[in-house]
């Protein structure tokens, strides 16, 4: 792999990490598989780039943040006030942004950002190819220690109690509809944080740009949860954005390797679902150790009662 | 009893909306009917907002125009774009064909197959399609017979690449860059394998399903090949820009397939002139109008091909466009 191929994918490592810990949000903590995602990632890009022709690149950022909430609150209201089910909400949310991201980038389905200010070049001090490691570095931190001290709060529990379970914390007084509410809106405000600083890196916004995202999100949060540990939750949080960089290494070595695009996307499913799996498989293999024990100490006793019965001379 | 009624309101509410909406639709197409009683009507379809796909239709509602349907006056031009939602072009074509349209226009080749897949009556006219054998819109180019032909914007690799060895002479390994879902590029990727194998050159192949992969993509790229080939792919041509960051980094050239994409930053291109193809289609639209079968115009694949260069871009990988190549372009983009 070249240097400028190892870079490349470290930066985006980094700016899909945000997104990572957006599904980690909802995914992991609130226990709701949030098909929002695709679409909330192309709302982020969106609102970015055509803030960023209006000249305000920082705004873009901030108000795609604010648009991902927006959508995350309408998927937590469709699931907890018209009762329909957290999947099916999301699909529906997904579907519809597709519609309004055409209007929010003006019936364009691809908007072109190059030689226009962006927060890559706006910025005093740093600029150029530096700025796109460091700033995204610089964003990944604050948002993994802000969401780390957000989650050891009092709501954080609370939240986080909402997602392992939600009968429990009901029965105990709390209104689990708000706690999915803040959750779901920050979980896609992180997604179109993420698309945002996407669209400004690459210089571009594309209605199809967020295909799969949940995808990539969920195996992000898999694979670095399975390499690098999910014991506390600061070294779950650092796990999941790391994951989201070995993610796209991955991917990478796959170009490197020459293998088709095609072929990529059933890969990024086998490892989630090998992922998903893995509490199940490990269970079967240490069931599996006891029994083959078992069998072979009935071996053990067929051939020595069988050795008795010869006289030894077997 | 409280939510019982919100039900009832809501639905009341919803029936009003939907009622006034079609509403709307019906008093417009009766006043479109009253209008157009001696008015042609022609739907033109289009997959995606796009710079080549808008000169074409442009382009062609002008020579429209001079050859004596005009919009509004003569004849109703509907023009319904899919937004790169495939699913919405058989929609669009429904309504034309539903409202008896006399003309469809289907611009690139999705748009066309699904107006060729939604009737056999009405005739199609068909742009900017690279391949219209393959895709299945004619089984003759010469003879198309049926209700179907058009103006098809093959590029040749071959040509392009003869321009590529006259601008980086020194070219043995060639990236092909292009989405391997797209059928118009695999024909010229083929193409360009075909000359490759010819001329003792090698082709990378990295292929891509999305706009978000291609800068991995393109990467991959880097330090293997000498040169970056891209026909007219559609998601390519959408994700210029970041093709264009690593490869000018990368000081490698882009040789692409439409002018398009040299205006976001490939270097060069031997392609198509959009305006003359869309010139084309509005003549064999005004033939068929005026009686003509489709099926007995040929199909029409551009001849005239220019040349196209990125000044800005030959300087950031720190080339030198020879005179000649930019006395020969009919465009040079940037300063």
């Amino acid at each position: 792999m070249t240097f400028m191929a190892f870079r490349g994918s470290l930066e985006l490592g980094i700016i899909y990490a945000i997104m990572a810990l957006g599904v980690f949000l909802s995914f992991r903590t609130l226990n709701i598989p949030d098909l929002t995602v695709d679409g909330s990632f192309v709302l982020g890009a969106a609102v970015s780039a055509m803030m960023c022709t209006n000249g305000q690149p920082v705004e873009g950022i901030v108000v795609a943040f604010l648009a991902g909430c927006l959508a995350g609150c309408v998927t937590a209201l469709l699931n907890t006030r018209l009762k329909i089910q957290p999947l099916l909400a999301g699909i529906l949310v997904m579907l519809a942004l597709y519609s309004v991201n055409l209007r929010v980038m003006d019936k364009r389905a691809n908007i072109a950002l190059m030689n226009k200010l962006s927060l890559f070049n706006v910025l005093p001090g740093i600029s150029g190819d530096n700025a796109k490691t460091i700033i995204p570095s610089i964003l990944l931190i604050g948002i993994v220690l802000l969401l780390f001290l957000f989650l050891k709060t009092r709501f954080g529990f609370v939240l986080r109690a909402t997602g392992d379970n939600d009968h429990m914390v009901r029965a105990l007084g709390v209104n689990t509809d708000f706690t999915t509410l803040i959750g779901l809106a920050l979980a896609n405000g992180l997604v179109a944080l993420s698309g945002s600083l996407i669209a400004q890196y690459q210089s571009f916004a594309d209605i199809s740009m967020g295909v799969g995202m949940v995808i990539i999100g969920l195996a992000s949060v898999i694979i670095g949860e399975v390499v690098f540990g999910a014991k506390s939750l600061l070294r779950r949080l650092i796990a999941v954005a790391l994951g989201a960089m070995l993610y796209r290494f991955i991917i990478a070595f796959a170009f490197e390797l020459g293998m088709p695009a095609t072929d990529l996307k059933f890969i990024s499913a086998l490892i989630v679902a090998l992922a998903l799996s893995g509490p199940v498989v490990k269970d079967k293999v240490n069931k599996l150790g006891p029994v083959m024990k078992e069998k072979i100490n009935k071996l053990q006793k067929k051939i020595s009662t069988l050795r008795n019965h010869s006289g030894g001379h077997l | 009893m409280k939510k019982r009624m919100m039900v009832v309101a809501l639905v009341c509410l919803s029936m009003l909306l939907l009622s006034s909406i079609a509403g709307c639709a019906k008093n417009k197409d009766t006043s479109q009917v009253d209008a157009s009683k001696k008015k042609v009507k022609i739907g033109i379809v289009q997959i995606v907002e796009h710079p080549s796909l808008n000169t074409i239709r442009e382009s062609f509602v002008k020579q429209l125009k001079e050859k004596g349907f005009e919009d509004g006056v003569n004849a109703t031009i509907d023009y319904q774009n899919a937004q790169g939602d495939q699913t919405n072009l058989k929609t669009i074509c429904q309504k034309f064909v539903n409202n008896k349209y006399d003309l469809i226009v289907a611009i690139a080749t999705p748009s066309a197959q699904a107006a060729v897949g939604e009737t056999s009556e009405i005739p199609i006219v068909f742009s900017a399609c690279t391949d219209p054998l393959g895709s299945g819109l004619v089984t003759n180019l010469e003879k198309p017979g049926k209700n179907v032909t058009g103006t098809s914007d093959a590029v040749s690799a071959e040509k392009i690449m003869e321009l590529a060895k006259r601008i980086t002479p020194n070219i043995t390994t060639v990236g092909a860059l292009y989405n391997s879902s797209e059928t118009n590029s695999i024909s010229v990727i083929n193409n360009l394998k075909t000359y490759a194998k010819a001329n003792g050159m090698q082709v990378v192949e990295a292929t891509v399903t999305n706009s978000s992969e291609v800068q991995q993509a393109t990467t991959a790229l880097v330090g293997k090949v000498d040169a970056i080939f891209s026909p007219i792919d559609n998601t390519v041509a959408s994700a210029m820009p970041t093709v264009v960051q690593v490869t000018n980094k990368a000081k490698i050239p882009v040789y692409v397939g439409a002018d398009s994409m040299v205006k976001d930053g490939g270097l060069a291109t031997y392609g198509i002139n959009y305006t003359i193809l869309g010139q084309e289609t509005a003549n064999m639209a005004a033939e068929i109008l005026n009686g003509k079968k489709p099926g007995d115009i040929s199909v029409k694949t551009m001849k005239d091909m220019d040349i196209y260069v990125n000044k800005d871009t030959a300087q950031a990988i720190g080339i030198t466009i020879p005179d000649q190549v930019l006395k020969e372009a009919l465009k040079v983009f940037g300063n």
